[in-house]
């Protein structure tokens, strides 16, 4: 039993990370329609701005904040501006292949200018370990789980309390009748972008430590990204915590109890599952199909 | 066909059988390699292209089509049986990932793809016992023909320019017949193919069964051309790169795969010393031609002639316009 225990616990701490990734995904989906292949480099591209500038001198804290700024302008602005808006009355797929040849770029732009080599990054977190009775639970995971979920609920909370998010999901539920109540809505749909290249960032503080800088770190964290958003609900925010979580311990008690060298096939298995009994994923809700 | 188009084609055709001859064995090596994706991406574009599915995980049956022809070979069966085997194993397994289709459709239908070439890869990686695992097969034989041994490169590179342009005959006869036809209702609009008393049930099934079958013959071809195979060609990444290859041709266009092969294989083989270098500037082209050519290179005179149409139109209309004009002097 605390076997068992400790793998969920520590299975709940990947889980929450890959619902940061996810939630950013979904969030970008509702907006604009855009999924975004590139998603897991957009964590990867993060964590290399941070190493430059702590080559340079500055803070993990500094280089941060720094890294923030830059991601929400590169991450955010210049994606929508340079890729989404331009393709964005051709619909879904032009997008998603002009993603896939944004992350082959991203991955080797980093591979030819900075390294290929994997990098260790500073861990935010100390190396103590906490012992609950005959559980032992380390400061990482703990904290990792904690800031990812803050993350994910102030999101939420953002989302569903504040007049901006709340424009931001009139957006997103219908963009024709806000931009008639009045709502800007090529502002909201930035918004989004910029909310996504947060999250992102923040994640990649948060798993770079364990997975190492490298140029395709992003590929494995991506894809569990995305079947835990579809897991979740594509069209629901809170799926992707549930989503995430999910694909995070069923991971690690496969791994433990079942087989490690079919670990990565656990995503794919819940995933085939839910789409089987419940396209529109655990939570969310069923599209029509038009001619 | 057009009178130009048959020209065209005889005269690729001759090149083709004519260049490898003057090239040394690595040239040789690499329009082999290139015809081998043709045949692979050829599949891919009946599944994407024509029937609208779809599919990342095409790399998935080319690896199922190369060990199933390596293990065939390594149990004593002849090469010639080990192509139709790889075929029909592919088919099997293609119209069984058809089945995910008949439920979700788009961004849906590629994750489960992209999911089931990961589930492949796995296996090829972790069964050891059947697939030697990282360190796959290696010395896996050529075939010979009636006595004749394809050992030698360029033999092979005949006889897989042979199964090519058997292949993308068989191709261009389905398309014209009427199956063809329905494939491309699907793509279009399914619910009104479906109103027109088409099977599209069937038809979503038997795309993905014959595009799988392309791969297998790709994948079995590609056994004994590299001699060597391991779990490393057939990713996920490699069904990404292939699924690009046939967009960044031209989806729906039949020599799109001719040329998305060519940008997606010939070019970083030939550039493998800068690599890194040449996906970076892959991946921004990819970017740059979804925004101004979003249905692929091919499609580039048809954007032309359009452009010329809507101009000449313009110009037609400012002249009647001028024509018309209220209260000038006739």
């Amino acid at each position: 039993m605390t076997d068992f225990l400790q793998l969920f616990f520590s299975g709940l701490a990947t889980g929450s990370i890959y619902a940061l990734a996810a939630l950013g995904f979904t969030l970008l989906w509702q907006a604009s329609g855009t999924i975004n292949f590139a998603q897991g480099e957009f964590v990867m591209l993060p964590a290399f701005m941070m190493l430059i500038m702590m080559g340079q001198g500055l803070s993990l804290p500094m280089s941060f904040a720094v890294g923030l700024v830059l991601s929400v302008f590169v991450q955010g602005w210049a994606f929508k501006r340079g890729l989404v808006d331009p393709l964005f009355k051709f619909g879904m797929m032009p997008i998603v292949v002009a993603t896939i040849g944004l992350s082959i770029a991203m991955k080797n732009a980093v591979r030819v200018f900075y390294s290929a080599e994997p990098k260790p990054f500073p861990n935010v977190f100390p190396d103590t370990l906490f012992h609950f009775g005959e559980l032992t639970l380390s400061a990482t995971d703990l904290g990792t789980f904690t800031m990812a979920i803050v993350l994910v609920l102030a999101t939420q909370t953002f989302l569903s309390r504040s007049v901006t998010g709340r424009a931001m999901q009139a957006v997103a539920q219908n963009s024709e009748s806000a931009s008639v109540l009045g709502i800007d809505v090529h502002r909201m749909i930035f918004y989004t972008f910029a909310i996504n290249a947060l999250l992102a960032c923040a994640a990649a503080l948060l798993v770079t430590p364990t997975y190492l800088a490298k140029f395709d770190m992003g590929a494995s964290l991506g894809n569990k990204a995305f079947f835990a958003a579809i897991i979740g609900g594509f069209n629901n925010s809170r799926g992707a915590l549930l989503g995430g979580l999910l694909v995070g311990v069923s991971e690690n008690l496969a791994a433990a109890y079942i087989s490690p060298a079919y670990k990565d096939a656990v995503a794919l298995l819940v995933f085939m599952v839910v789409i089987l009994f419940k396209p529109q994923g655990l939570l969310g809700q069923k599209a029509e199909r038009k001619v | 066909m057009k009178r130009s188009h048959l020209l065209l084609s005889t005269l690729a055709l001759i090149a083709l059988l004519v260049i490898p001859g003057q090239l040394k064995s690595h040239g040789i090596y690499l329009f082999t390699y290139w015809l081998i994706y043709v045949i692979a991406c050829m599949g891919l574009n009946l599944t994407v292209g024509y029937a609208g599915q779809k599919s990342l995980g095409h790399a998935a049956f080319l690896g199922l089509g190369a060990y199933c022809m390596a293990l065939m070979l390594k149990a004593g069966l002849s090469f010639w049986l080990g192509l139709p085997a790889a075929a029909l194993l592919c088919f099997a397994l293609g119209w069984l990932l058809g089945f995910p289709a008949l439920r979700v459709q788009t961004i849906y239908l590629a994750f489960a793809t992209l999911g089931f070439n990961t589930a492949i890869w796995l296996f090829m990686r972790n069964e050891e016992w059947l697939t030697g695992g990282t360190f796959g097969i290696n010395n896996i034989a050529r075939p010979s023909l009636m006595g004749l041994s394809l050992q030698n490169n360029l033999k092979y590179y005949y006889l897989v320019l042979f199964m090519a342009a058997l292949l993308s005959l068989a191709l261009w006869g389905l398309l014209r017949s009427p199956w063809g036809r329905a494939f491309t209702a699907l793509r279009d609009n399914p619910i009104r193919a479906e109103s027109l008393g088409i099977d599209i049930q069937g038809y979503t099934l038997l795309a993905f069964a014959i595009g799988a079958a392309y791969a297998g013959v790709a994948g079995a071809l590609m056994a004994s051309l590299v001699q060597f195979i391991d779990p490393a060609p057939f990713t996920v990444e490699a069904s990404i790169m292939m699924y690009l290859m046939v967009v960044v041709g031209g989806p729906g266009y039949f020599l799109g795969p001719i040329l998305g092969a060519a940008v997606g294989v010939i070019l970083p083989e030939w550039l493998r010393f800068a690599q890194a270098w040449y996906l970076l500037i892959f991946g921004a082209a990819v970017v740059m031609l979804m925004i101004w050519l979003p249905e692929g290179l091919l499609s580039l005179p048809s954007v032309l002639a359009k452009k010329r149409h809507s101009k000449e139109a313009s110009r037609l209309r400012q002249e009647a316009a001028k024509l018309i004009q209220p209260g000038e002097p006739a």
